[in-house]
Protein backbone atom coordinates (compact mmCIF):
# COMPACT_ATOMS: atom_id res chain seq x y z
CA UNK A 1 0.00 0.00 0.00
CA UNK A 2 1.57 3.47 -1.21
CA UNK A 3 1.41 5.55 1.19
CA UNK A 4 2.93 8.99 1.29
CA UNK A 5 6.01 9.28 3.59
CA UNK A 6 6.36 13.18 3.89
CA UNK A 7 4.76 14.83 7.01
CA UNK A 8 6.46 12.07 9.12
CA UNK A 9 5.43 13.82 12.17
CA UNK A 10 2.11 14.04 12.12
CA UNK A 11 0.39 14.30 15.82
CA UNK A 12 -1.37 11.19 14.73
CA UNK A 13 2.04 8.96 14.70
CA UNK A 14 3.55 10.63 17.24
CA UNK A 15 0.46 9.55 19.43
CA UNK A 16 0.84 5.61 17.68
CA UNK A 17 5.06 6.08 18.64
CA UNK A 18 4.06 7.14 22.19
CA UNK A 19 1.30 4.59 22.75
CA UNK A 20 4.02 1.70 21.51
CA UNK A 21 6.55 2.55 23.54
CA UNK A 22 4.97 3.10 26.65
CA UNK A 23 3.57 -0.44 26.05
CA UNK A 24 7.22 -1.70 25.54
CA UNK A 25 8.18 0.14 28.69
CA UNK A 26 5.14 -1.69 30.35
CA UNK A 27 6.67 -5.06 29.29
CA UNK A 28 10.05 -4.45 29.82
CA UNK A 29 9.85 -3.15 33.47
CA UNK A 30 8.55 -6.22 35.41
CA UNK A 31 12.03 -8.03 33.88
CA UNK A 32 14.13 -4.66 34.79
CA UNK A 33 12.79 -4.85 37.93
CA UNK A 34 13.56 -8.36 38.32
CA UNK A 35 17.21 -7.60 37.22
CA UNK A 36 17.42 -4.52 40.02
CA UNK A 37 16.68 -6.19 42.83
CA UNK A 38 18.39 -9.36 42.52
CA UNK A 39 21.03 -7.60 42.63
CA UNK A 40 20.52 -5.93 45.65
CA UNK A 41 21.92 -6.40 49.06
CA UNK A 42 19.13 -7.38 51.82
CA UNK A 43 18.68 -4.11 52.62
CA UNK A 44 18.61 -2.08 49.49
CA UNK A 45 15.27 -4.89 48.92
CA UNK A 46 13.25 -4.26 51.81
CA UNK A 47 13.06 -0.07 51.53
CA UNK A 48 10.90 2.35 50.98
CA UNK A 49 11.08 3.89 48.75
CA UNK A 50 12.22 1.30 46.13
CA UNK A 51 14.71 2.13 44.05
CA UNK A 52 15.90 1.04 40.69
CA UNK A 53 18.97 1.41 40.16
CA UNK A 54 21.10 -0.49 43.41
CA UNK A 55 23.88 1.67 45.43
CA UNK A 56 25.86 -1.34 46.29
CA UNK A 57 24.95 -4.11 43.77
CA UNK A 58 26.27 -6.99 44.70
CA UNK A 59 26.01 -11.10 43.38
CA UNK A 60 25.86 -12.39 46.80
CA UNK A 61 22.31 -13.07 46.10
CA UNK A 62 23.24 -15.57 43.16
CA UNK A 63 25.21 -17.17 45.34
CA UNK A 64 22.93 -17.71 47.66
CA UNK A 65 20.14 -19.11 45.72
CA UNK A 66 22.72 -21.69 44.98
CA UNK A 67 23.92 -22.31 48.41
CA UNK A 68 20.44 -21.94 50.34
CA UNK A 69 18.38 -24.42 48.07
CA UNK A 70 20.52 -27.29 45.46
CA UNK A 71 19.00 -24.84 41.97
CA UNK A 72 22.37 -26.13 40.45
CA UNK A 73 20.51 -29.73 40.87
CA UNK A 74 17.03 -28.21 39.70
CA UNK A 75 18.64 -26.36 36.57
CA UNK A 76 20.01 -30.39 35.49
CA UNK A 77 17.04 -31.32 36.43
CA UNK A 78 15.20 -29.17 34.41
CA UNK A 79 17.86 -29.05 31.47
CA UNK A 80 17.15 -32.79 31.36
CA UNK A 81 13.54 -33.20 31.28
CA UNK A 82 13.34 -30.73 28.52
CA UNK A 83 15.95 -32.22 26.76
CA UNK A 84 14.23 -35.45 26.98
CA UNK A 85 10.61 -34.12 25.58
CA UNK A 86 11.74 -32.01 23.39
CA UNK A 87 13.79 -35.17 21.23
CA UNK A 88 10.91 -36.99 21.64
CA UNK A 89 8.68 -34.66 20.19
CA UNK A 90 10.52 -33.72 17.25
CA UNK A 91 10.61 -37.55 16.51
CA UNK A 92 7.17 -38.50 16.94
CA UNK A 93 5.93 -35.34 15.69
CA UNK A 94 8.39 -35.15 12.55
CA UNK A 95 7.37 -39.22 11.71
CA UNK A 96 3.82 -38.72 12.24
CA UNK A 97 3.49 -35.43 10.74
CA UNK A 98 5.00 -36.95 7.17
CA UNK A 99 3.17 -39.57 7.60
CA UNK A 100 -0.33 -37.88 7.64
CA UNK A 101 1.20 -35.09 5.52
CA UNK A 102 2.12 -37.42 2.24
CA UNK A 103 0.42 -40.51 2.67
CA UNK A 104 -3.18 -42.13 2.20
CA UNK A 105 -4.09 -45.25 4.44
CA UNK A 106 -7.14 -46.61 5.39
CA UNK A 107 -8.07 -45.39 9.03
CA UNK A 108 -5.57 -41.69 8.49
CA UNK A 109 -8.34 -39.73 8.96
CA UNK A 110 -10.18 -41.38 12.19
CA UNK A 111 -6.39 -41.12 13.83
CA UNK A 112 -6.02 -38.02 13.15
CA UNK A 113 -9.49 -37.17 14.59
CA UNK A 114 -8.69 -39.26 17.78
CA UNK A 115 -5.21 -36.75 18.08
CA UNK A 116 -7.36 -33.87 17.14
CA UNK A 117 -9.87 -35.00 20.01
CA UNK A 118 -6.50 -35.34 22.59
CA UNK A 119 -5.69 -32.00 22.11
CA UNK A 120 -8.47 -30.59 23.35
CA UNK A 121 -8.68 -32.25 26.44
CA UNK A 122 -6.15 -29.81 28.89
CA UNK A 123 -3.79 -31.54 31.05
CA UNK A 124 -5.76 -30.71 34.10
CA UNK A 125 -8.76 -32.94 33.29
CA UNK A 126 -7.03 -35.59 33.02
CA UNK A 127 -4.02 -35.69 35.52
CA UNK A 128 -5.50 -37.63 38.54
CA UNK A 129 -5.80 -41.22 36.81
CA UNK A 130 -2.47 -39.91 34.76
CA UNK A 131 -0.84 -39.45 38.49
CA UNK A 132 -2.76 -42.94 39.36
CA UNK A 133 -1.21 -44.73 36.67
CA UNK A 134 2.40 -43.53 37.28
CA UNK A 135 1.77 -44.80 40.62
CA UNK A 136 0.80 -48.62 39.76
CA UNK A 137 3.89 -48.16 37.26
CA UNK A 138 5.84 -47.09 40.66
CA UNK A 139 7.04 -44.02 39.11
CA UNK A 140 6.20 -42.11 41.06
CA UNK A 141 9.33 -39.09 41.91
CA UNK A 142 11.58 -40.40 39.22
CA UNK A 143 12.68 -38.69 36.15
CA UNK A 144 10.44 -41.07 33.59
CA UNK A 145 7.61 -40.24 35.91
CA UNK A 146 8.17 -36.83 35.51
CA UNK A 147 8.81 -36.57 31.74
CA UNK A 148 6.09 -39.03 30.43
CA UNK A 149 3.43 -36.43 30.01
CA UNK A 150 5.80 -34.71 28.14
CA UNK A 151 6.57 -37.11 25.60
CA UNK A 152 4.11 -36.25 22.79
CA UNK A 153 2.62 -33.24 21.78
CA UNK A 154 -0.60 -33.47 19.53
CA UNK A 155 0.63 -29.56 17.99
CA UNK A 156 3.58 -30.82 17.38
CA UNK A 157 2.30 -33.17 14.90
CA UNK A 158 -0.08 -30.41 13.55
CA UNK A 159 2.75 -28.12 12.49
CA UNK A 160 4.93 -30.50 11.04
CA UNK A 161 2.10 -32.06 8.89
CA UNK A 162 1.31 -28.34 7.81
CA UNK A 163 5.13 -27.91 6.90
CA UNK A 164 5.94 -31.45 5.00
CA UNK A 165 2.61 -30.74 3.45
CA UNK A 166 4.78 -28.19 0.96
CA UNK A 167 7.43 -30.49 0.32
CA UNK A 168 7.16 -31.31 -3.38
CA UNK A 169 5.65 -34.79 -4.07
CA UNK A 170 8.47 -34.80 -7.22
CA UNK A 171 11.10 -35.18 -4.50
CA UNK A 172 9.80 -38.17 -3.18
CA UNK A 173 8.85 -39.82 -6.23
CA UNK A 174 13.12 -39.51 -7.50
CA UNK A 175 14.23 -40.42 -4.75
CA UNK A 176 11.75 -43.65 -4.73
CA UNK A 177 12.99 -44.38 -8.45
CA UNK A 178 16.31 -44.11 -7.14
CA UNK A 179 15.06 -47.35 -5.15
CA UNK A 180 15.06 -44.97 -1.79
CA UNK A 181 12.98 -46.88 1.09
CA UNK A 182 9.56 -45.10 2.67
CA UNK A 183 11.66 -44.58 5.69
CA UNK A 184 15.15 -42.64 4.15
CA UNK A 185 12.88 -40.81 2.71
CA UNK A 186 11.55 -39.26 6.00
CA UNK A 187 15.14 -39.26 7.08
CA UNK A 188 17.38 -37.58 4.40
CA UNK A 189 14.96 -35.78 2.20
CA UNK A 190 12.32 -34.40 4.48
CA UNK A 191 13.80 -33.92 8.03
CA UNK A 192 16.77 -32.30 6.26
CA UNK A 193 13.92 -29.90 4.87
CA UNK A 194 12.20 -29.22 7.87
CA UNK A 195 15.17 -27.82 9.75
CA UNK A 196 13.67 -24.65 10.24
CA UNK A 197 10.14 -26.05 11.30
CA UNK A 198 11.81 -28.44 13.66
CA UNK A 199 14.03 -25.50 15.03
CA UNK A 200 10.72 -23.79 15.70
CA UNK A 201 8.95 -26.86 17.39
CA UNK A 202 12.39 -27.45 19.66
CA UNK A 203 11.83 -24.27 21.08
CA UNK A 204 8.38 -24.06 22.08
CA UNK A 205 8.66 -28.13 22.97
CA UNK A 206 11.14 -27.07 25.27
CA UNK A 207 9.51 -24.00 26.71
CA UNK A 208 6.53 -26.06 27.58
CA UNK A 209 8.70 -28.42 29.45
CA UNK A 210 10.88 -25.88 31.12
CA UNK A 211 7.94 -23.80 32.16
CA UNK A 212 5.61 -27.31 33.66
CA UNK A 213 4.73 -26.77 37.13
CA UNK A 214 1.69 -28.38 38.45
CA UNK A 215 2.48 -32.17 36.60
CA UNK A 216 6.08 -32.10 38.55
CA UNK A 217 4.51 -30.58 41.53
CA UNK A 218 2.57 -33.54 41.71
CA UNK A 219 4.81 -36.18 40.80
CA UNK A 220 8.00 -35.02 42.89
CA UNK A 221 8.65 -35.85 46.59
CA UNK A 222 11.87 -35.86 46.87
CA UNK A 223 13.61 -32.73 46.76
CA UNK A 224 16.48 -34.01 44.36
CA UNK A 225 14.28 -34.59 41.63
CA UNK A 226 13.00 -30.36 42.00
CA UNK A 227 12.65 -28.94 38.15
CA UNK A 228 13.51 -24.90 38.68
CA UNK A 229 10.06 -23.87 37.92
CA UNK A 230 9.20 -25.96 41.34
CA UNK A 231 12.14 -24.68 43.22
CA UNK A 232 11.00 -21.29 42.68
CA UNK A 233 7.59 -21.86 43.75
CA UNK A 234 8.04 -23.75 46.88
CA UNK A 235 10.68 -22.15 48.48
CA UNK A 236 8.64 -19.42 48.84
CA UNK A 237 8.82 -19.40 52.63
CA UNK A 238 12.35 -19.93 52.58
CA UNK A 239 12.91 -16.97 50.85
CA UNK A 240 9.78 -15.16 52.39
CA UNK A 241 12.62 -12.71 53.78
CA UNK A 242 14.61 -12.39 51.00
CA UNK A 243 13.19 -11.34 47.65
CA UNK A 244 16.85 -10.92 46.28
CA UNK A 245 17.61 -14.40 46.22
CA UNK A 246 14.29 -15.39 44.74
CA UNK A 247 14.43 -12.77 41.84
CA UNK A 248 18.47 -14.06 41.15
CA UNK A 249 17.37 -17.29 41.53
CA UNK A 250 14.17 -16.60 38.98
CA UNK A 251 16.58 -14.79 36.52
CA UNK A 252 18.74 -17.90 36.06
CA UNK A 253 15.43 -20.09 35.24
CA UNK A 254 14.66 -17.52 32.64
CA UNK A 255 17.95 -17.03 31.03
CA UNK A 256 18.14 -19.80 28.89
CA UNK A 257 14.59 -19.38 27.25
CA UNK A 258 15.17 -15.48 27.01
CA UNK A 259 18.39 -16.25 25.25
CA UNK A 260 16.70 -18.44 22.97
CA UNK A 261 14.40 -15.98 22.23
CA UNK A 262 16.76 -13.35 21.78
CA UNK A 263 18.36 -15.15 19.32
CA UNK A 264 15.79 -16.89 17.48
CA UNK A 265 13.32 -14.54 18.19
CA UNK A 266 12.46 -14.09 13.88
CA UNK A 267 11.74 -17.85 14.20
CA UNK A 268 9.99 -17.89 17.08
CA UNK A 269 7.23 -15.34 15.90
CA UNK A 270 7.27 -16.26 12.59
CA UNK A 271 5.95 -19.83 14.08
CA UNK A 272 3.44 -18.56 16.35
CA UNK A 273 1.96 -16.26 13.51
CA UNK A 274 2.22 -19.62 11.41
CA UNK A 275 0.54 -21.82 13.18
CA UNK A 276 -1.13 -19.78 16.64
CA UNK A 277 0.95 -21.62 18.78
CA UNK A 278 1.59 -19.86 21.86
CA UNK A 279 4.50 -22.13 23.00
CA UNK B 1 13.54 -50.63 6.23
CA UNK B 2 14.18 -54.95 5.17
CA UNK B 3 13.40 -54.62 1.85
CA UNK B 4 14.42 -58.99 1.82
CA UNK B 5 10.89 -58.88 4.19
CA UNK B 6 8.82 -57.05 2.24
CA UNK B 7 9.98 -58.31 -0.95
CA UNK B 8 7.28 -59.38 -2.62
CA UNK B 9 4.58 -57.42 -1.76
CA UNK B 10 2.61 -54.65 -3.47
CA UNK B 11 4.46 -51.15 -3.69
CA UNK B 12 0.67 -50.08 -2.01
CA UNK B 13 1.16 -52.55 0.52
CA UNK B 14 4.48 -51.65 1.63
CA UNK B 15 3.50 -48.26 1.46
CA UNK B 16 0.52 -49.03 4.20
CA UNK B 17 3.36 -51.13 6.12
CA UNK B 18 5.39 -47.96 6.54
CA UNK B 19 2.29 -45.95 7.37
CA UNK B 20 1.49 -47.78 10.29
CA UNK B 21 4.66 -48.67 11.75
CA UNK B 22 5.14 -45.30 11.85
CA UNK B 23 2.56 -44.51 13.24
CA UNK B 24 2.00 -47.56 16.11
CA UNK B 25 4.87 -45.72 18.41
CA UNK B 26 3.21 -42.43 18.22
CA UNK B 27 -0.63 -43.81 18.73
CA UNK B 28 0.45 -45.97 21.23
CA UNK B 29 1.70 -42.78 23.07
CA UNK B 30 -1.54 -41.37 22.77
CA UNK B 31 -3.63 -43.99 23.40
CA UNK B 32 -1.41 -44.82 26.65
CA UNK B 33 -1.01 -40.97 27.76
CA UNK B 34 -4.04 -39.25 26.58
CA UNK B 35 -6.67 -41.07 25.77
CA UNK B 36 -6.58 -43.69 28.40
CA UNK B 37 -6.04 -41.10 30.68
CA UNK B 38 -9.22 -38.97 29.60
CA UNK B 39 -11.24 -42.34 29.48
CA UNK B 40 -10.22 -42.57 32.91
CA UNK B 41 -11.07 -39.57 33.90
CA UNK B 42 -14.41 -40.10 33.50
CA UNK B 43 -14.80 -43.68 34.58
CA UNK B 44 -13.46 -42.46 38.09
CA UNK B 45 -16.11 -39.28 38.02
CA UNK B 46 -18.51 -42.25 38.38
CA UNK B 47 -17.03 -43.71 41.79
CA UNK B 48 -16.10 -43.47 44.78
CA UNK B 49 -12.58 -43.60 46.27
CA UNK B 50 -10.32 -42.53 48.36
CA UNK B 51 -6.34 -44.28 46.70
CA UNK B 52 -5.80 -46.01 50.07
CA UNK B 53 -9.19 -48.26 50.33
CA UNK B 54 -9.42 -51.40 47.85
CA UNK B 55 -12.99 -50.71 48.06
CA UNK B 56 -14.12 -48.56 44.90
CA UNK B 57 -17.59 -48.22 45.05
CA UNK B 58 -19.49 -46.96 41.89
CA UNK B 59 -22.51 -44.04 42.62
CA UNK B 60 -23.15 -43.10 39.47
CA UNK B 61 -23.95 -39.04 39.42
CA UNK B 62 -23.49 -38.67 43.13
CA UNK B 63 -20.46 -36.76 42.39
CA UNK B 64 -22.09 -34.35 40.14
CA UNK B 65 -24.96 -33.84 42.39
CA UNK B 66 -22.45 -32.87 44.88
CA UNK B 67 -21.23 -30.86 43.11
CA UNK B 68 -23.44 -28.39 42.74
CA UNK B 69 -24.24 -27.81 46.89
CA UNK B 70 -20.42 -27.83 46.92
CA UNK B 71 -19.39 -24.29 47.99
CA UNK B 72 -15.82 -24.22 46.85
CA UNK B 73 -16.52 -25.80 43.88
CA UNK B 74 -19.19 -23.27 43.02
CA UNK B 75 -16.66 -20.05 44.21
CA UNK B 76 -13.66 -21.73 41.94
CA UNK B 77 -16.26 -22.15 39.12
CA UNK B 78 -17.51 -18.12 39.44
CA UNK B 79 -13.64 -17.42 39.97
CA UNK B 80 -12.53 -19.31 36.81
CA UNK B 81 -15.17 -17.56 34.60
CA UNK B 82 -14.16 -14.66 35.33
CA UNK B 83 -10.69 -14.94 35.21
CA UNK B 84 -11.17 -16.33 32.33
CA UNK B 85 -13.28 -13.77 30.24
CA UNK B 86 -12.08 -10.76 31.19
CA UNK B 87 -8.59 -12.09 30.71
CA UNK B 88 -9.31 -12.65 26.68
CA UNK B 89 -12.20 -9.51 26.68
CA UNK B 90 -10.00 -6.93 27.99
CA UNK B 91 -6.44 -8.67 26.60
CA UNK B 92 -7.95 -8.36 23.48
CA UNK B 93 -9.15 -4.83 23.71
CA UNK B 94 -5.56 -3.61 24.55
CA UNK B 95 -4.13 -5.45 22.15
CA UNK B 96 -6.16 -4.14 19.26
CA UNK B 97 -5.13 -0.80 18.84
CA UNK B 98 -1.34 -1.54 19.34
CA UNK B 99 -1.71 -4.20 16.84
CA UNK B 100 -3.58 -1.34 14.12
CA UNK B 101 -0.82 0.70 15.54
CA UNK B 102 2.33 -1.64 14.55
CA UNK B 103 0.14 -2.32 11.15
CA UNK B 104 1.93 -0.11 9.35
CA UNK B 105 5.36 -0.78 7.26
CA UNK B 106 8.44 0.34 9.91
CA UNK B 107 11.71 -0.77 10.40
CA UNK B 108 11.06 -1.24 14.44
CA UNK B 109 7.91 -3.54 13.76
CA UNK B 110 10.18 -6.54 14.33
CA UNK B 111 11.46 -5.09 17.63
CA UNK B 112 8.29 -4.45 19.00
CA UNK B 113 6.61 -7.93 18.18
CA UNK B 114 9.83 -9.56 20.18
CA UNK B 115 9.84 -7.07 22.99
CA UNK B 116 5.94 -7.37 23.24
CA UNK B 117 6.37 -10.97 23.11
CA UNK B 118 9.06 -11.75 25.37
CA UNK B 119 6.42 -11.79 28.46
CA UNK B 120 4.56 -14.45 26.94
CA UNK B 121 7.87 -16.68 26.39
CA UNK B 122 8.93 -16.53 30.08
CA UNK B 123 7.55 -19.12 32.41
CA UNK B 124 4.86 -18.43 34.70
CA UNK B 125 6.19 -19.15 37.70
CA UNK B 126 8.80 -16.11 37.22
CA UNK B 127 6.85 -13.96 36.35
CA UNK B 128 4.48 -14.97 39.32
CA UNK B 129 7.07 -14.44 41.73
CA UNK B 130 7.90 -10.44 39.98
CA UNK B 131 4.41 -9.86 40.16
CA UNK B 132 4.24 -10.81 43.83
CA UNK B 133 6.64 -8.43 44.88
CA UNK B 134 5.77 -5.81 42.70
CA UNK B 135 2.28 -6.36 44.83
CA UNK B 136 3.38 -6.35 47.71
CA UNK B 137 1.45 -4.54 50.04
CA UNK B 138 4.21 -2.84 52.24
CA UNK B 139 7.39 -2.48 49.56
CA UNK B 140 6.06 -3.60 46.60
CA UNK B 141 6.68 -0.91 43.21
CA UNK B 142 2.87 -0.97 42.48
CA UNK B 143 2.07 0.77 45.74
CA UNK B 144 5.49 2.94 45.59
CA UNK B 145 4.07 4.46 41.98
CA UNK B 146 0.33 4.80 43.32
CA UNK B 147 1.91 6.66 45.99
CA UNK B 148 2.62 9.45 44.05
CA UNK B 149 -1.15 9.84 43.31
CA UNK B 150 -1.56 10.22 46.95
CA UNK B 151 -2.95 6.28 47.21
CA UNK B 152 -2.45 4.78 50.52
CA UNK B 153 -0.56 1.06 49.68
CA UNK B 154 -3.19 -1.74 48.94
CA UNK B 155 -2.94 -5.05 49.72
CA UNK B 156 -3.24 -6.64 46.21
CA UNK B 157 -3.63 -10.30 46.97
CA UNK B 158 -4.78 -10.12 50.33
CA UNK B 159 -8.64 -9.89 49.51
CA UNK B 160 -10.43 -12.55 47.19
CA UNK B 161 -11.90 -10.22 44.46
CA UNK B 162 -8.67 -7.88 44.45
CA UNK B 163 -6.51 -10.94 44.24
CA UNK B 164 -8.30 -12.24 41.57
CA UNK B 165 -8.22 -8.75 39.45
CA UNK B 166 -4.16 -8.36 40.11
CA UNK B 167 -3.88 -12.29 38.48
CA UNK B 168 -5.80 -11.05 36.12
CA UNK B 169 -3.96 -7.84 34.83
CA UNK B 170 -0.48 -10.06 35.34
CA UNK B 171 -2.03 -12.44 33.13
CA UNK B 172 -3.68 -9.57 30.49
CA UNK B 173 0.34 -8.26 30.85
CA UNK B 174 1.96 -11.59 30.01
CA UNK B 175 -0.66 -12.32 26.57
CA UNK B 176 -0.48 -9.18 25.38
CA UNK B 177 2.27 -9.89 22.79
CA UNK B 178 0.29 -13.25 21.39
CA UNK B 179 -2.60 -11.11 21.10
CA UNK B 180 -0.85 -8.28 19.59
CA UNK B 181 0.50 -10.78 16.81
CA UNK B 182 -2.12 -12.74 16.35
CA UNK B 183 -3.81 -9.08 15.42
CA UNK B 184 -1.51 -7.98 13.35
CA UNK B 185 -1.54 -11.86 11.44
CA UNK B 186 -5.52 -11.15 10.91
CA UNK B 187 -5.00 -7.33 9.93
CA UNK B 188 -1.90 -8.07 7.29
CA UNK B 189 -4.54 -11.15 5.81
CA UNK B 190 -7.19 -7.67 4.95
CA UNK B 191 -6.40 -7.38 1.08
CA UNK B 192 -5.67 -3.31 0.65
CA UNK B 193 -8.43 -3.70 -2.14
CA UNK B 194 -11.06 -4.03 0.53
CA UNK B 195 -9.61 -0.25 1.94
CA UNK B 196 -9.45 1.25 -1.19
CA UNK B 197 -12.81 0.15 -2.31
CA UNK B 198 -14.56 1.62 1.03
CA UNK B 199 -12.24 5.08 0.64
CA UNK B 200 -13.64 5.08 -2.70
CA UNK B 201 -17.30 4.66 -1.35
CA UNK B 202 -16.44 8.18 0.91
CA UNK B 203 -16.10 5.59 4.60
CA UNK B 204 -14.56 7.93 6.98
CA UNK B 205 -11.63 6.13 9.41
CA UNK B 206 -14.41 4.84 11.77
CA UNK B 207 -16.75 3.09 9.29
CA UNK B 208 -14.10 1.36 7.45
CA UNK B 209 -12.72 0.00 10.92
CA UNK B 210 -16.50 -1.07 12.44
CA UNK B 211 -17.76 -2.06 8.51
CA UNK B 212 -14.25 -3.86 7.07
CA UNK B 213 -11.37 -4.23 9.37
CA UNK B 214 -13.44 -6.06 12.39
CA UNK B 215 -15.58 -7.97 10.63
CA UNK B 216 -12.28 -9.48 8.40
CA UNK B 217 -10.78 -10.17 12.10
CA UNK B 218 -13.55 -12.24 12.82
CA UNK B 219 -11.69 -15.77 12.57
CA UNK B 220 -8.45 -14.99 13.74
CA UNK B 221 -10.49 -13.17 16.40
CA UNK B 222 -12.45 -16.58 17.31
CA UNK B 223 -9.39 -18.56 17.43
CA UNK B 224 -7.79 -16.31 19.96
CA UNK B 225 -10.60 -15.97 22.21
CA UNK B 226 -10.96 -19.93 22.01
CA UNK B 227 -7.24 -20.42 22.73
CA UNK B 228 -7.40 -17.63 25.53
CA UNK B 229 -10.03 -18.90 27.38
CA UNK B 230 -8.96 -22.49 27.39
CA UNK B 231 -6.25 -21.56 28.75
CA UNK B 232 -8.09 -19.60 31.01
CA UNK B 233 -10.27 -22.08 32.74
CA UNK B 234 -7.39 -24.22 33.15
CA UNK B 235 -5.42 -21.50 35.35
CA UNK B 236 -3.49 -22.51 38.23
CA UNK B 237 0.29 -21.99 38.47
CA UNK B 238 -0.06 -18.06 39.47
CA UNK B 239 -3.39 -19.31 42.28
CA UNK B 240 -1.00 -21.45 43.39
CA UNK B 241 2.43 -19.21 43.76
CA UNK B 242 1.06 -15.98 44.52
CA UNK B 243 -2.09 -16.91 46.58
CA UNK B 244 -1.10 -19.19 48.75
CA UNK B 245 0.96 -19.64 52.30
CA UNK B 246 3.68 -17.12 53.07
CA UNK B 247 3.22 -12.87 53.18
CA UNK B 248 1.21 -11.03 50.76
CA UNK B 249 -1.68 -13.56 50.74
CA UNK B 250 -3.07 -15.36 54.07
CA UNK B 251 -4.84 -18.70 53.68
CA UNK B 252 -5.66 -19.06 49.80
CA UNK B 253 -7.56 -16.10 48.89
CA UNK B 254 -8.64 -16.82 44.91
CA UNK B 255 -10.16 -20.47 44.07
CA UNK B 256 -9.69 -21.67 41.01
CA UNK B 257 -10.66 -24.60 39.40
CA UNK B 258 -7.77 -26.62 39.03
CA UNK B 259 -6.63 -25.50 42.72
CA UNK B 260 -10.11 -27.16 43.36
CA UNK B 261 -9.32 -30.04 41.36
CA UNK B 262 -6.01 -30.36 42.95
CA UNK B 263 -6.45 -30.02 46.38
CA UNK B 264 -9.72 -32.53 46.48
CA UNK B 265 -7.59 -34.59 44.52
CA UNK B 266 -4.31 -34.32 46.20
CA UNK B 267 -4.91 -32.90 49.84
CA UNK B 268 -8.42 -34.77 50.45
CA UNK B 269 -7.97 -38.21 48.33
CA UNK B 270 -11.17 -37.65 47.05
CA UNK B 271 -10.38 -39.34 43.89
CA UNK B 272 -13.66 -39.73 42.12
CA UNK B 273 -15.23 -36.14 43.10
CA UNK B 274 -12.21 -34.40 41.86
CA UNK B 275 -12.39 -36.40 38.92
CA UNK B 276 -15.90 -35.24 38.39
CA UNK B 277 -14.80 -31.55 39.07
CA UNK B 278 -12.12 -32.70 36.09
CA UNK B 279 -15.36 -33.51 33.48
CA UNK B 280 -16.66 -30.04 34.42
CA UNK B 281 -14.01 -28.39 33.49
CA UNK B 282 -13.45 -30.18 30.14
CA UNK B 283 -17.26 -29.78 29.67
CA UNK B 284 -17.07 -25.84 30.38
CA UNK B 285 -14.28 -26.24 28.16
CA UNK B 286 -15.66 -27.73 25.16
CA UNK B 287 -18.49 -25.60 25.61
CA UNK B 288 -16.96 -22.83 25.59
CA UNK B 289 -15.53 -23.17 22.14
CA UNK B 290 -18.73 -24.63 21.10
CA UNK B 291 -20.30 -21.20 21.60
CA UNK B 292 -17.60 -18.93 20.45
CA UNK B 293 -17.21 -20.92 17.27
CA UNK B 294 -21.01 -20.28 16.91
CA UNK B 295 -21.23 -16.78 17.75
CA UNK B 296 -17.98 -15.69 15.92
CA UNK B 297 -18.63 -18.05 12.48
CA UNK B 298 -20.01 -16.73 9.70
CA UNK B 299 -17.45 -15.16 7.80
CA UNK B 300 -15.63 -17.54 5.50
CA UNK B 301 -12.38 -15.88 5.22
CA UNK B 302 -9.48 -17.76 4.88
CA UNK B 303 -7.17 -17.54 7.83
CA UNK B 304 -3.44 -18.02 7.68
CA UNK B 305 -4.08 -20.32 11.08
CA UNK B 306 -4.51 -24.14 10.59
Amino acid sequence: MARSSHAKATPGQIVIHIVLVLGAAAMLLPFIWMLSTSVKPPEEVITWPPQFIPRNPTFDNYVEAFTAVPLARFFLNSTLISTVSTVSILLTSSLAGFVFAKYRFPGRNLLFLVILATSMVPFQSYMIPFYLMVNRLGWISTYQGLVLPLLVMAFGIFFMRQNIMSVPDELMDAARIDGCSEFRIYWQIILPLSKSAMAALAIFAFKNAWADFIWPLLITNDIGLYTMELGLGMFQHRFTVDYGAITAASVISILPIVTVFVIFRRHIIEGVTLTGIKG
Amino acid sequence: MGSLATRGLSVKTKRYLFCYLALLPVVLLFVWLRVGPAASTINLSFHDWNLIRAHKPFVGLKNYINLFNDRLFLISLRNTTIFAFATVVFGMLLALPLALALNRPSKLTGFYQAVYFLPVITPMVPVSVIFKWIYDPGYGLLNYLLSFFGVEPIGWLMFPNLALASIIVMCIWKNLGYHMIMLLVGLKNIPGQYYEAAAIDGANKWQIFWKVTLPLLKPILMYVFITTSIEGFNIFTPVYVMTTGSQGAPGNSVRTLVYNIYEDGFRYFKMGYASSQAVMLLLIVLAVTMLQMKMLSGDDASSSVQ
